[in-house]
């Protein structure tokens, strides 16, 4: 317990008031209008929400992958061991990215080059960052490669993505990404693509490798059922903004913001019976590229009143460690 | 129409693709697609296919609807076995069954309006004027919960959801008595995916429309199917209606897939993967049960012979040696012929522990 706290208030990465703007011939798309939030050393976060929500421009400007001609970081800082990765040179930036900060797509294939042997794509990784010579990037590719629990990794080394699997693949774009032992893995829906049963062996070896080596985890996903079983905290985006914060149990067990309740209504669940009609979100994710005055969920809220139609409510702790932008947080997690 | 029999019967449904087919070669490889795979729709039901990529489920529905020819096996409709009519023929026949497609973006002509993709089907068949099209398209917006302005509106002026209703619109166009829907709600976001969901069981209250809903999303199949078929590289493996395959999965497989979806509840979490490896190639699958190499019970029979369904005292059909063995059956019948609840104790027997899959 003491341990546990400790690890708690050691904030590894902290984005404050992230702004990312996409820019259109005559418009503006305000995909993160601010967002602030911590990830601790060693802990998993959860970034959940539907397609549209930011999850993944967060990550991708936090690692200033954004297209260069269409999108900019307009605010805000990312801190990590006292730099903001925002004002860091390119070159600064490439030291980071794959190293102290890797990253693992939804799609192994295209993320992966097609024309290098899978153990040459995880030297390379290694040797550009830690600078140790060929043959002994060569003998650590072949060592993650078991870590990940490819079998026959002897062989492994040397086969071509096409002749890997789905799921063989996700590992080798985790062995990549561990092989520099990262201190923050920021996974975008790493499972999404694959099979439940290989899903369901992935999420364990994520989770196990992330407790062996004490790499903090955000983990992007649009998958209640991922969060509940991967993370610890979770952050749930709407509209490009945080509206709610919690440890995954106070989310699960009480989530103060309308929109996560009404998620977690709208997924079938056995415990609620079979052929009944689901709870619906009525209407439509607001268009980011119009000005939203108040809240953004309040056109969809059942429980919106006027002044969530006038002001922006910002988060705010409701219980303690537990955060949510509504204005009626207190009153809608009593009904 | 008076009907004999179910809406839809498929018996012994089998296709392989030939792969690397060079016209001198004696022999060429096939992928075993669908293997031997039999089940029937009533009226008004829906029965839902599972399995995880390769398991030949989207090859059942192209099957269905003739997209592609079986084969071998028979596809019934209304007794008429569709896999022998010729084009012309078929085409009375396809106006029965119509598809809903997963891809509501590339399953759309963009250049057509909402209106005109909707009433297209009904167009293949008869003449409309242009007041007949625009109350039928009216119509059946008004069916998938649409307002009628949207009529003029182009695909990519749509939401997601908006689209998946129009595909849905276009499936009912001919009034069908079956639809077939192939992963319609993968790709849409869990808050849509639950309007399409309410949709989709209010469209079946109202017309009496069978389904048979293709997925890989077992919490959506539990929700709205009323029988399930797990498919495993090819083979139906389990067959019950849902509330018996959910409350007690017989099939090893059944159970890992219900065991690895993951579930959205932070405080029974699981810490092993229910069943490792991966599914093996289609090409040149396992000898005797395709499931054996993964499978946690495989004895020796299980490599050399392949399990038949076995109708079980629920009802249900399973293919396996060990959980349901063809002549255990039989001696488990005879032995419970003269008390009914030995027959329901036999049939919910536990496993042992030993036996169980890696399930904690």
């Amino acid at each position: 317990m003491q341990m546990h706290k400790t690890i708690r208030h050691d904030v590894l990465l902290d984005v404050r008031s992230l702004e990312t703007h996409f820019y259109g011939e005559e418009s503006v798309t305000r995909a993160l209008g601010g967002i602030s939030f911590q990830i601790m050393k060693g802990e998993t976060v959860g970034v959940v929400g539907e397609s549209g929500c930011g999850k993944s421009v967060t990550a991708l400007s936090i690692l200033r992958l954004l297209p260069k001609l269409t999108a900019r970081t307009v605010g805000g800082e990312v801190r990590f061991h006292g730099q903001d990765l925002l004002k860091l040179s390119e070159q600064e930036m490439r030291k980071i990215r794959g190293g102290k900060i890797a990253m693992i797509f939804q799609d192994p294939m295209t993320s992966l080059n097609p024309v290098y042997t899978v153990g040459h794509q995880i030297a390379e990784a290694v040797q550009i960052h830690t600078g140790v010579s060929r043959s002994s990037a060569l003998t650590k590719a072949e060592e993650m490669l078991r870590f990940v629990r490819i079998a026959d990794p002897e062989r492994r080394v040397s086969n071509y993505p096409y002749e890997m699997s789905g799921g063989m693949r996700q590992r080798v774009m985790i062995a990549m990404a561990l092989a520099c032992s990262p201190e923050v893995l920021i996974a975008d829906e790493p499972t999404t693509a694959l099979d439940v049963t290989i899903q369901a062996q992935i999420l364990r070896l994520i989770v196990d490798l992330k407790e062996r080596t004490g790499t903090a985890v955000m983990f992007i996903t649009h998958d209640l059922g991922v969060v509940a079983e991967t993370c610890q905290r979770v952050i749930v985006m709407y509209a490009g903004r945080i509206i709610e914060q919690a440890s995954v149990m106070d989310l699960f067990a009480r989530p103060m913001h309308p929109y996560t309740q009404a998620l977690m209504r709208s997924v079938p669940d056995r415990r609620r019976g079979r052929q009944s009609r689901l709870p619906e979100i009525p209407g439509i994710v607001p268009n980011l590229r119009d000005p939203i005055i108040g809240c953004s969920f309040a056109p969809r809220c059942p429980f919106a009143i006027d002044i969530c139609r006038e002001k922006t409510p910002v988060l705010r702790e409701i219980e303690s460690g537990h955060t949510a932008a509504c204005w009626r947080s207190e009153e809608i997690v009593c009904a | 129409m008076r009907m004999s029999g179910p809406l839809l019967k498929v018996e012994n449904l089998t296709k392989h693709y030939p792969i690397g087919a060079g016209f001198l070669k004696k022999t060429t490889p096939v992928v075993r697609a669908v293997e031997d795979v039999s089940f029937s729709v009533e009226a008004g039901e829906t029965l839902c296919i599972v399995g995880e990529s390769g398991c030949g489920k989207s090859t059942v529905a192209r099957l269905l609807m003739r997209l592609v020819d079986p084969t071998g096996g028979r596809v019934m409709i209304d007794g008429t076995d569709i896999a022998g009519l010729k084009k012309h023929e078929l085409r009375a026949y396809r106006r029965l069954m119509q598809m809903v497609f997963q891809d509501p973006y590339s399953s759309l002509n963009p250049r057509l309006t909402a209106g005109q993709i909707i009433t297209e089907p009904v167009e293949n068949y008869e003449r409309l004027s242009r007041k007949q099209r625009e109350a039928l398209a009216a119509d059946l917006l008004h069916k998938v919960g649409m307002s009628p302005e949207m009529m003029h509106r182009l695909p990519s002026e749509l939401s997601g959801g908006q689209r998946q209703r129009l595909g849905i619109a276009r499936a009912l166009a001919l009034k069908p008595s079956i639809i077939i829907a192939d992963e319609a709600v993968s790709a849409l976001d869990v808050s849509v995916q639950a309007q399409i969901l309410n949709l989709l069981m209010d469209l079946q209250q109202q017309l009496r429309i069978a389904f048979v809903f293709i997925s890989h999303d077992l919490a959506v199949v539990e929700h709205l199917g009323h029988r399930v078929a797990v498919m495993y590289l090819g083979r139906i493996v389990e067959l019950a209606t849902c509330e018996a395959l959910f409350a007690k999965p017989v099939h090893p497989y059944t159970e890992a897939l219900i065991a690895a979806a993951p579930v959205p509840d932070p405080t029974g979490v699981r810490f092993e993967a229910p069943v490792a490896g991966e599914v093996p190639s289609p090409i040149n699958p396992p000898s005797g049960c395709t499931f054996h190499p993964r499978c946690p019970l495989a004895v020796e029979r299980c490599r050399i012979e392949v399990p038949p369904l076995v109708p079980m005292t629920d009802g249900r059909v399973v293919a396996c040696h060990v959980r349901a063995p063809a002549s255990g059956m039989q001696a488990q019948s005879a032995a419970a012929r003269d008390c009914p609840t030995a027959r329901l104790a036999r049939a919910n027997e536990p496993i042992r522990a030993s036996e169980k899959p890696n399930i904690s």
